[in-house]
């Protein structure tokens, strides 16, 4: 007996109310991008330089004696949040002090956290620091300037490649999704205003390659039916292929959201906002590669003279998939 | 069809074996550092017991290597660094002046009197009295200019000089500030790299980043203070000639001299000479030890030439004070006793133990060229790394688990077979990273999870497509092997695809972000490899033997 978690054989057809789908998708990129314009993201010191204490000590914390503790330090913008996590022992008691950045260009001093752990140690006794981290204004700049050029970057790459392997409307169709994929990731950091740090961008960039691997998949399978069912609508092949696919997409989501809710609930505070981004991610990823690239696809229609063959030919993978 | 030839079964499970063997280490971890830092001791200080038995705790003919755990997992700081090169500008024109001046001083007749005059840092002006004589005073000081030798800069001189009425300026031209910049740089990187050497501790990261950046990383360290205290002085000692001594630090110093605070007399400030008698960069040893009173101090010895000049000095000027200046603060200004041959001597000051040890280091690894400017300071506790580690390895055991069990479940014997290469999968990443010496990283271990869930994913495409082929009335090798040729373009393609992204990652990204990016690359090779050559055979090897009529994937 075999755990099936998509029958056999499906007809679903996944074109009949492509407008819905397209509209829902350009609904939630307005929403998300509206978030993101009124409010912005929640942006962590990697981005926008100050300091973040991770404090941790044996008595319950009370967030207004620690801001009151601090306050006679003038540091000026100052954000405390208490850490709850499953992870924690019974008496560890773990918060967050964010710093804006200090008015020169270096990171703030030793003597200031010095300063800070004794002012914190009277409301707390035996507070520790367990993680001090720093960033000057100067070097956040530029981190967000490569953040940026880092996911232009991969879309770009990649929609050079599937142009290669494919044809021009197959790399439109995937790099669609790719950037529906990403206003939604940053729109729903904005909404909910996640910390958005370093370690979002790297899973931004798996969401994009996740993402590109369930189109890529599907555009595979497409490209095969094309030069079988010569005959078929373009709508009719796509929909085969869809549903040919349909129980690798859903296998392969499911495994990898697996291991990414084990991660989640198990790994830790530390990286939670990490992989709550690939979570969303997969998630969207495998629906953009479904009703977003797909869609679009049916939208550009494709050339299906395949006589030439002239297409594959120019590759080291042209002749694999005869 | 179905034929693996006997060479390639062979290899593949050389590889596999190999990936085992190489990633065993780490399961042993803390047993392994023991040995491995004990072997190295054994090199650096000798071989004792106890050294002996530690090492022998893993067999020699084992691998040794391991993944290095980051600084989110082993705890330690993190800092970036900017080096100010202007800072040399400005010595370098201090150094040039008595050259300048020897130069155009047999010129008198033509260019008249001449005298330095006030001018911003890293800039030479004079003033000659006689503006006719520019022409030749012109001459006179480009000829002091040198060549640039660098390939970049060929063919241009270290020094611009120019002249407009009776004012004379000289800088450093712009290829030997680029030259110079480099230098400075890589200058500061040994020096900071020999500084934290003199301390000790296990597996430094130094390294430049860009045209003038310093990153360094230091597993095990308190904090990030401790490590700027290590690293973050320039150490700039000299022994200066001591003009005159006041309370007031605006006074005016005169061309030439400097008026710096004194760091044991509250208030008191000396007026010293900029040129030094002699510098740090000529000692050739310094100890921490006691003065006569039983205080801290730190000794110290000149090589030859410093001690000449040292002796030299010190001969001439018996009953003048002198100033040890430290990064621009007077230390002790003794007055000269006696004629010091030998070129040793004693720093004596307020010094606590602790101090004269770090004096004593930094003096010891050489002065750093220019200051420092901390752009970012990282410091993560034991504490915390621990706490992710045995978080992060809770979570994969577990995603780990809910994976084979969920493959079984859907695949029945293919899928345990998908199992086994998925086991192999994550120790070939193991013994991967262990064999590049690549640093795992808590988003690192986010990658092997996301490896784990998305390395099926190869399987997956040659199961289901194994499916479709039975589906379609082919006979069982037939379906086998149709099924892994049609899913091979699609596997590429996706696995490419999402290669590119972890290169990109790789190479835009640092510290925690880089490692999750070589996770992921090593991730995507070794499923790869795993599902196509790995459950392809193991399939092959049970076909080979059972021949089924039928079979059910």
């Amino acid at each position: 007996m075999r755990l099936r978690l998509v029958p056999q054989e499906t007809s679903f057809d996944f074109f009949s109310k492509w407008k819905i789908w397209l509209g829902i998708s350009a609904l939630m990129m307005v929403v998300g991008l509206v978030s993101f314009g009124l409010q912005g993201l929640n942006f962590g010191i990697d981005f926008r330089g100050g300091t973040t204490v991770r404090t941790e000590s044996t008595t319950a914390i009370d967030v207004g004696q620690y801001r009151e503790a601090i306050a006679p330090m003038e540091l000026g913008d100052i954000s405390i949040t208490e850490v709850f996590d499953p992870t924690f022992e019974e008496d560890q008691h773990v918060a967050m002090i964010r710093i804006q950045a200090q008015a020169s260009g270096e990171a703030i001093s030793g003597e200031v956290i010095e300063e800070l752990q004794q002012a914190l140690d009277a409301v707390a006794p035996g507070i520790k620091f367990v993680s001090v981290e720093s960033v000057g204004p100067k070097v956040s700049g530029e981190l967000v300037q490569t953040a940026i050029l880092a996911v232009v970057l991969a879309i770009g790459a990649v929609l050079i490649y599937i142009w290669l392997r494919f044809e021009w409307q197959f790399a439109l169709g995937a790099v669609v999704a790719l950037v529906h994929d990403v206003v939604l990731t940053i729109g729903i950091f904005s909404e909910l205003q996640i910390k958005f740090d370093l370690a979002i961008i790297a899973a931004l960039l798996t969401i994009v390659g996740y993402s590109l691997n369930d189109t890529v998949v599907v555009f595979d399978r497409v490209r095969e039916n094309l030069r079988r069912y010569k005959k078929k609508d373009l709508s009719e092949v796509l929909n085969l292929s869809i549903n040919e696919t349909l129980s690798r997409t859903v296998m392969t989501s499911v495994t990898t959201l697996l291991a990414l809710v084990s991660l989640y609930v198990l790994g830790g505070d530390v990286i939670r906002g990490f992989v709550f981004a690939m979570i969303w991610g997969v998630i969207v990823g495998t629906y953009s590669s479904v009703f977003v690239a797909s869609t679009i696809l049916l939208w550009l229609g494709v050339k299906r003279d395949w006589s030439k063959q002239a297409n594959t030919a120019g590759n080291q993978f042209g002749n694999i998939d005869a | 069809m179905l034929q693996i030839d006997l060479w390639k079964r062979v290899l593949i499970w050389l590889v596999c074996l190999t990936g085992l063997l190489l990633a065993l280490p780490n399961g042993f971890y803390t047993r392994v550092e023991q040995s491995n830092d004990a072997a190295a001791e054994i090199i650096a200080k000798g071989d004792t017991p106890e050294r002996q038995a530690l090492v022998e705790q893993w067999p020699s003919y084992l691998p040794s290597s391991l993944v290095n755990l980051g600084l989110d997992l082993r705890g330690g700081a993190h800092l970036l660094a900017e080096v100010k090169v202007e800072d040399v500008y400005g010595a370098r024109m201090d150094a040039l002046w008595p050259e300048v001046r020897d130069a155009l001083r047999p010129e008198r007749a033509t260019v008249g009197s001449f005298r330095r005059q006030q001018a911003p840092e890293g800039q030479i002006r004079l003033k000659i009295s006689k503006p006719e004589g520019m022409g030749r005073a012109l001459e006179v000081v480009r000829g002091l200019a040198n060549p640039i030798t660098s390939l970049t800069g060929a063919g241009a001189n270290d020094i611009d000089v120019s002249g407009t009425g009776d004012l004379i300026t000289i800088e450093l031209s712009e290829a030997e500030k680029l030259a110079s910049d480099d230098r400075t740089v890589r200058q500061s990187l040994e020096i900071i790299r020999r500084r934290i050497d003199e301390v000790g501790t296990r597996e430094p990261t130094i390294q430049r980043q860009g045209a003038d950046r310093i990153l360094i990383q230091v597993p095990g360290i308190g904090s990030a203070s401790e490590l700027k205290a290590i690293i973050g002085t320039t150490a700039q000692l000299t022994f200066s000639p001591v003009v005159g001594r006041g309370s007031d630090p605006d006074a005016p110093a005169g061309v030439g001299n400097k008026v710096i605070p004194s760091v044991d007399e509250p208030g008191a400030f000396y007026t010293i000479e900029a040129a030094p008698v002699v510098t740090g960069e000529e000692l050739v040893d310094a100890q921490p030890s006691f003065d006569q009173n039983g205080r801290p101090a730190v000794n110290f010895r000149f090589n030859t030439s410093g001690a000449r000049k040292f002796g030299d000095y010190t001969a001439e000027n018996i009953g003048s004070p002198f100033a040890i200046v430290l990064d621009d603060e007077v230390i002790s200004a003794p007055v000269i006793q006696s004629h010091i041959p030998g070129g040793s001597g004693i720093i004596t000051g307020n010094f606590t133990i602790e101090e004269s040890t770090n004096l004593a280091i930094l003096l010891r690894a050489g002065a750093l060229p220019a200051g420092l400017e901390f752009l970012e300071e990282r410091t993560i506790g034991p504490e915390l790394g621990q706490d992710s580690i045995d978080a992060g390895k809770i979570a994969t055991i577990v995603a780990f688990v809910g994976v084979l069990v969920f493959m079984a479940l859907s695949y029945g014997l293919f899928g345990l077979f998908a199992n086994v290469a998925l086991i192999l999968n994550v120790a070939l990443i193991f013994g991967f990273l262990s064999l590049i010496g690549a640093t795992l990283t808590l988003p690192g271990i986010a990658g092997i999870v996301l490896t784990v869930g998305m390395a099926v994913d190869a399987n997956v495409l040659i199961f289901e497509r194994i499916r479709e082929e039975i589906k379609s009335g082919r006979g069982p090798a037939r379906a086998i092997d149709e099924g892994y040729s049609k899913a091979l373009s699609a596997i590429l393609d996706a696995n490419i695809t999402t290669f590119i992204t972890a290169v990109i990652l790789f190479a835009m990204g640092s510290g925690p972000v880089r490692g999750f990016a070589i996770t992921l690359g090593l991730g995507i090779m070794t499923s790869v490899f795993t599902a196509i050559f790995v459950t392809r055979l193991m399939i092959v090897m049970w076909f080979e033997r059972r021949r089924p009529k039928k079979i059910e994937v």
